[in-house]
């Protein structure tokens, strides 16, 4: 195989945000998760946890709850107002404000029909849930003290409300309040402080079920209004709920990290007396468990920590799941990092006598005003949704929710950065921009699975034409691909569709057979312009362009099978590079290996060695050639967020070390540990 | 484990002084589980709903008449049964509100007691012993009644048993010092009686408890000595004649603090499981009284519980519930008895033991035992009455008591002295065996002092096998066998006894030292202490090759000491001599091992270890250095299972010896060599640490290189892939 001089670059100061509230919508399968800059992300259950879609945070907008509606995502936060979501085109669909002060909880019924919400000022607002809107209805009876938490009986006749010190039942037909069940303070230094209730669960059999800030799990009667029992979790607060389906079963998170399992059993084996039991605590986190949901088997946590294990009961995404796109490599040897509000460009330079270096070149923030741009703010900041960097250098595209830019970048001795003005109209936002390989032309993915051409130059921008998928799909595109010789570009959208345009007829050409997993990285191939798809379940496609069918490696490797290790892995492939010193050789990466692939020699099949690294170079070079296989795996690296070549063919690996982000994440809840 | 839970009152009990012996004529179980009938002394009888603490219904009798029997319950009519004034039987039901209305029949005898047993036909009980059944009474009050006991006989106690259709009655009566027992048989009717033992000590029984199962009577009976024996009858008896002595085995000695008790009763809760009331607790202070659940499998305390007031000596107990009258009130305690097992009962003995009360068995201090030999004599009767003896004593008529043996051993031969000592610890339970054990010793012990040509080593050693025996129970001992000479008793002690003083085990060491070991070589030492010192100086004959290829001569090498030209002439293979031959016989050794191994304070040790003579403690610090050099070769030489000294002990007894003879072993000029291969030895062992602090320090630096390398925030490096 050879070796490679590898640029192991930790840099990258990104910081993930932390989660703040989780809601899993049985029926699709999905599971959106809202973080505390306000962005959202729905992954899909069904199709191997993949990060599905990415809604970028706003300064201005905050995420405190999140509430499915059938296939409507709706949220609320604390600048009071309800949102719902364009799932198409990520982004805000419209905003309402319920006048009731910050917004802490939302809550729908089980029927569908009505959303409530719980408000700053303690009022409980009821809104009907229209095809196209939500229109207020009513407020329930107007308590003292903030309404933190809600939960519907499954009946929707009857809601219960988490505030301070105290538990209410409100009947929605008459919008009293039927029972004030009161919570105890805790121990006595607490006395002074008022107990917060966190979240309040209401099951079926009228029993509710409350976490507060003393660290108590109560369960309450409903119908009389009285506590069943309490279960001391935490000395700390306890801060999410989550109950299974079947009512089964529930789980807490406390803020020391720690998640807690209590089921529904009988006190004697085989007697019909049941009672809710502390069974198993799990120690995912370090730090706050801000959300969870029961998920069947599964029970996903998140917060804002750093995972400790990862466990297979826990599929915890707390902070792995970087946003897609976050880094961005041309060849000219620049590093372009992506962050949610600012964009940084890194070259390799050379410095006297020390060889290479990385020098940062600039910053650019969204908020940055540069020299003779007109800065015009827009109501909130958006955050950067996509941004890309073109491969000679010269230019620089970014683009939020609302609006996109493109710069040209100049790096001689100096570096100097202008604002290409006038853009075409067409170019509103994008969900992902691309460069052609000679830099000429920026393709931006719009609206309706649209991709928009648009041809480069010193004095203008032009929109050259727009491809429209022949399908009608209107899910957002997320990976593109254009092919070095600039003639085909490959987008994938999040309908799994992936479209083949034909950029010197500027026709589309051809669709390739839809597989029923989303394709998580793809590129075509310099010299053959085979495209190369790799899915979120990890199997890997060669589709050829030009012949219109797959390959026979690609036939070969459906035959075949992959190897079972290469199929368990957790994390999804997000780049694909291919080698130039060898044609026969392709790059992929995961969150934590990369691998070249070589299409000449043989799979691996079920029996042999998959991570053969160590026992090859044990052997000698005969013996070598009958031991290899087509994957070349290497584990060396950790925590990899890109991994690309140089023009000197070496390669650029971009780590994260969670320890990294760990040293930056406040101190903890302190716990006292034994002999400390 | 049985538990007793926290009680309440039922009611008050009136009682004035004159009425002493009893709180309350009765309490009997109703229809239902939670209601019973209290007939108490004066005039009364009352139905309780016991979980309310309620009274269901009250009847009294007029002024002038008084209640003579406890009123019961009758399931089969639904009707309460009460005799007033000896002669007249009463029947009622819930609605009487008065006595003055309701069915009476007088009888022409005196009535005892009226039993209702579960669902079966009341019988009545005359005073004389007769027995009808209520019915058959009712038809013809006026009846004629026999008198089955005699003209001074009194019945104590009757209860009344039903299994299956066989209803049996029984009564114990009392007739000057005699106690005997009475079974009454229906259909056929027939009255067995027999006779309970009273024993030598004239113990009178104070209460009994019959308990039926599997056509079997279980009868419990508590004497005023303390002792709880159980008798079995069958409920179907053979017919017998005449009188028969009741076959009776003792289940509880129960701790009695002035050998009598004046009243107690006892109640079976199950099949384990007793209550009693009246017996002291046996780590509480005297004047208090408790409940106590008794284990009789197990012969522990379950649970007790302190009771005001004076008791009464009365305890009933029904579906779960003890009924206990004391003080002033009758008091309700529930309680529960789960399946005992020896772990729970085991559990329970310990947290006493912890609670820092005494443990349960009575273990009375030894010199006081001792000391009070002779008072215990004169009271007589405490012997050796355990179940084996007794169940013995039917078949062997002469059997020795200890106090017999005792006199025995001053001036019996040595064959019938071993012979009856044999005897007695062979028909001794556990409790009485270390008394036992404990005499006997010290009389053969001062019998051997007295009497030079008397030495029975097999019953000593025997005693001594037993472990009940100490060193401050029979401080002689130990060293009349150095005296002796018998160096295997004297291992034996040494293993056994936990307190011997350091003044003593300095002589053994003296002894052991000059002992010859041609007189060794007879004796029958422990097989494990010898076979333990044979593999050690096997190992020593072994080619001696070094293990994990450390060699301290080479640490010695560049050792800048250069005070020893003689040793450094000799040549490196001299340098430390690790292969030296064991200074003492194998016998000899193993005694020295158990020396080794006997506990001691360093500071009492060291005046003592200043009586050996300067060859001994030369031979003695040989050995050490033996044992410590076999150790330090071969780590296995310390085999697990056998009885070996450690390492620390033996550096412990260099470090002792040295102390105390210092000067003596500085000018002495055999003991240089020795000294000075002391010295090297552990100068190299300390080397030997030095050097695995160094390496510890490296190979941390090589843990700390491995967290580094991460830190960087970029670097370039060049990896291959194959």
């Amino acid at each position: 195989m050879g070796e490679f001089k590898v640029h192991r670059v930790r840099f990258f100061g990104y910081m993930p945000s932390g989660i703040r509230c989780m809601s899993f919508n049985e029926r699709a399968e999905r599971l959106a998760l809202g973080r505390l800059d306000g962005t959202l992300e729905i992954f899909n259950f069904k199709d191997s946890f993949y990060q599905e879609k990415v809604i970028p945070g706003n300064d201005s907008r905050s995420v405190e709850a999140v509430c499915w509606v059938a296939e409507r995502l709706f949220t609320a936060g604390l600048n009071g107002e309800i949102t719902e979501y364009d799932l198409e085109n990520l982004c805000p669909k419209y905003s309402l404000d319920a006048f009731g002060g910050p917004i802490w909880t939302v809550a729908c019924n089980a029927q569908g029909t009505h959303l409530a919400v719980g408000c700053e000022d303690g009022s409980i607002k009821l809104f009907e849930i229209l095809p196209e809107k939500i229109r207020f209805e009513r407020n329930l009876d107007r308590q003292k003290g903030r309404v933190l938490s809600l939960s519907w009986h499954e009946s929707g006749t009857r809601i219960a409300a988490g505030m301070l010190d105290m538990i209410r039942i409100f009947d929605v037909q008459s919008g009293h309040a039927t029972h004030r069940m009161l919570v105890d303070r805790g121990v006595s230094g607490m006395r002074n402080h008022e107990c917060v209730v966190w979240c309040v669960a209401f099951l079926s059999d009228l029993t509710v079920i409350s976490t507060d800030s003393s660290g108590k799990v109560q369960v309450w009667n409903a119908a009389m209004g009285i506590l069943s029992s309490t279960h001391l979790v935490s000395k700390s607060d306890v801060l999410s709920l989550a109950v299974s389906k079947d009512e089964s079963s529930f789980v807490v998170g406390t803020s020391e990290g720690t998640v807690v399992q209590f089921q529904f059993l009988a006190n004697i084996l085989g007697g019909d007396e049941k009672a809710w039991v502390r069974t198993k605590t799990f120690k995912p986190h370090t730090h706050d468990v801000r959300a969870l949901a029961e998920i069947g088997t599964a029970v996903v946590s998140g917060g804002q920590s750093v995972l400790q294990d990862l466990q297979l009961l826990f599929l915890c995404h707390a902070l792995l799941s970087y946003r897609l796109n976050t880094t961005n490599f041309p060849c000219a040897g620049m590093l372009l990092f992506q962050f949610p509000a600012q964009l940084e460009v890194w070259r390799l330079g050379e410095s006297e006598g020390r060889g290479e270096i990385w020098a940062f070149v600039y910053y650019l923030s969204n908020h940055h005003c540069l020299k003779g741009e007109k800065w015009i703010p827009f109501q909130g900041e958006d955050h950067i949704s996509c941004s890309a960097i073109s491969p000679c250098g010269g230019w620089l595209a970014y683009s939020t929710v609302s609006s996109l830019r493109v710069y040209r970048l100049q790096c001689d001795e100096h570096v100097s950065i202008s604002k290409v003005p006038k853009l075409p109209k067409v170019l509103r936002s994008a969900h992902q921009l691309s460069f052609s390989d000679d830099s000429s032309k920026l393709f931006a993915a719009s609206t309706h699975s649209m991709v928009h051409v648009i041809s480069l130059s010193q004095s203008e921008c032009k929109h050259l034409h727009t491809f429209k998928p022949k399908s009608g799909s209107t899910e957002p595109v997320h990976l593109l691909a254009a092919s070095k010789d600039g003639k085909w570009l490959a987008a994938a959208n999040r309908g799994c569709e992936i479209h083949i345009y034909n950029l010197h007829k500027l026709k589309p050409h051809c669709t390739v057979p839809i597989y029923g997993s989303c394709p998580t990285a793809m590129g075509i191939h310099p010299t053959s312009n085979n495209l190369l798809m790799v899915h979120a379940d990890r199997q890997i496609f060669e589709y050829s362009i030009v012949e219109k069918q797959y390959t026979d490696w690609s036939r070969r490797v459906q035959r075949e099978g992959l190897h079972k290790l290469w199929l368990e892995r957790d994390t999804p492939v997000t780049h694909v590079t291919f080698n130039p010193r060898n044609a026969a050789q392709f790059m992929l990466h995961d969150t934590y290996m990369f691998c070249i692939i070589d299409q000449s020699l043989p799979l691996p099949d079920n029996k042999c060695q998959f991570y053969n690294q160590i026992t090859l170079k044990s052997l000698s070079e005969q013996e070598r050639l009958s031991h290899a296989h087509a994957f070349k795996m290497c584990t060396k690296y950790q925590h990899l967020l890109f991994l690309g070549l140089l023009d000197d063919e070496s390669l650029v690996v971009v780590q994260r070390p969670l320890t990294d982000i760990a040293s930056q994440l406040p101190a903890p809840v302190r716990l006292k540990k034994f002999a400390t | 484990m049985a538990a007793l839970f926290e009680g309440f009152t039922l009611c008050g009990v009136v009682s004035g002084s004159a009425r002493a012996e009893a709180a309350l004529l009765g309490v009997e179980a109703e229809r239902e589980e939670d209601r019973v009938v209290v007939t108490d002394c004066g005039r009364s009888v009352t139905v309780y709903k016991v979980s309310d603490q309620k009274p269901l219904g009250s009847w009294h009798v007029r002024q002038g008449q008084s209640l003579t029997c406890p009123a019961v319950w009758s399931s089969r009519s639904g009707e309460y049964v009460a005799v007033t004034d000896s002669r007249v039987i009463r029947i009622w039901k819930d609605d009487d509100t008065t006595f003055e209305k309701t069915f009476k029949a007088t009888v022409c005898a005196d009535v005892a007691r009226i039993h209702a047993a579960a669902d079966s036909e009341p019988v009545v009980l005359f005073a004389r012993g007769a027995v009808r059944m209520l019915d058959a009474l009712l038809e013809a009050p006026q009846q004629p009644i026999e008198e089955v006991l005699s003209e001074e006989e009194v019945i104590r106690w009757s209860c009344s048993l039903v299994e299956g259709k066989q209803l049996v009655t029984i009564f114990t009566t009392e007739q000057k010092e005699d106690c005997y027992l009475y079974l009454q048989r229906f259909n056929p009717n027939s009255l067995h009686k027999y006779k309970l033992e009273t024993g030598e000590s004239r113990a009178r029984p104070l209460s009994l408890c019959a308990t039926v199962r599997n056509q079997s009577i279980k009868l419990l009976c508590l004497y005023s000595s303390g002792c709880l024996y159980q008798s079995v009858l069958s409920m179907r008896g053979t017919i017998q004649d005449g009188v028969q002595l009741l076959p009776r085995t003792l289940l509880l000695r129960l701790p009695v603090e002035d050998g009598h008790l004046s009243s107690a009763s006892v109640v079976s809760l199950d099949e384990g499981n007793l209550a009693m009331v009246g017996v002291p607790h046996p780590s509480a202070s005297a004047g208090k009284e408790f409940l106590c659940i008794w284990n009789t499998n197990f012969q522990t305390l379950q649970a007790a519980k302190e009771l005001t007031g004076r008791i009464y000596g009365q305890l009933w107990s029904y579906s779960g519930r003890l009924y206990v009258p004391h003080g002033k009130a009758l008091t309700v305690i529930p309680y529960e008895c789960e399946r005992s097992s020896l772990a729970t009962a085991l559990g329970r003995l310990q947290q006493d033991r912890s609670d820092g009360s005494k443990p349960v068995t009575t273990v009375v201090s030894w010199n006081t035992l001792l000391h009070e030999d002779t008072i215990q004599h004169q009271k007589g009767a405490r012997g050796v009455e355990t179940r084996q003896s007794k169940s013995r004593k039917s078949q062997m008529t002469s059997l020795l008591t200890v106090d017999q043996v005792l006199e025995k051993i001053k001036s019996a031969s040595e064959d019938s002295v071993t012979r009856d000592v044999e005897m007695i610890l062979s028909g001794t339970a556990d409790p009485e065996l270390q008394l036992v054990v404990g005499r006997l010793a010290s009389q053969l012990v001062s019998r051997c002092q007295s009497d030079s040509a008397f030495y029975p080593h097999h019953t000593l050693a025997q005693l001594v096998h037993t472990r009940c025996v100490c060193h401050s129970l029979c401080p002689n001992l130990l060293m009349l066998a150095l005296e002796k000479k018998d160096y295997s008793l004297a291992q034996l002690c040494l293993q056994h006894f936990p307190d011997i003083p350091e003044a003593v085990t300095c002589a053994c060491l003296k002894a052991f030292l000059d002992a010859e070991e041609s007189d060794l070589q007879t004796e029958n030492l422990e097989p494990d202490s010898v076979s333990f010192m044979e593999g050690m100086v096997a190992v020593c004959k072994r080619d001696g090759a070094l293990e994990n290829g450390f060699s301290p001569v080479l640490l010695e090498e560049d050792s800048c000491d250069v005070n020893a030209p003689t040793t450094r002439a000799k040549g490196k293979a001299d340098w430390l001599v690790l292969d030296m031959p064991c200074p003492v016989g194998v016998k000899k050794a193993a005694l020295l091992n158990e020396i080794l191994q006997t506990a001691h304070t360093d500071s009492f040790l060291l005046p003592h270890l200043k009586d050996l003579t300067a060859q001994q403690v030369v031979l003695f610090l040989q050995y050490l250095q033996f044992l410590y050099l076999k150790y330090y070769q071969d780590i296995s030489a310390q085999a697990p299972g056998l009885r070996s000294p450690t390492v620390t002990q033996i550096m412990d007894w260099v470090c002792s010896t040295l102390d105390a003879h210092f000067t003596v072993l500085v000018m002495l000029p055999e003991a240089r060599d020795l000294l000075f291969q002391l010295h090297k030895f552990v100068r190299s062992q300390v080397r030997l640490i030095c050097e695995l602090g160094k390496i510890q320090g490296s190979l941390q630096d090589l843990h700390k290189l491995k967290q580094t390398e991460d830190a960087d925030l970029y670097s370039i490096e060049v990896i291959e892939l194959f």
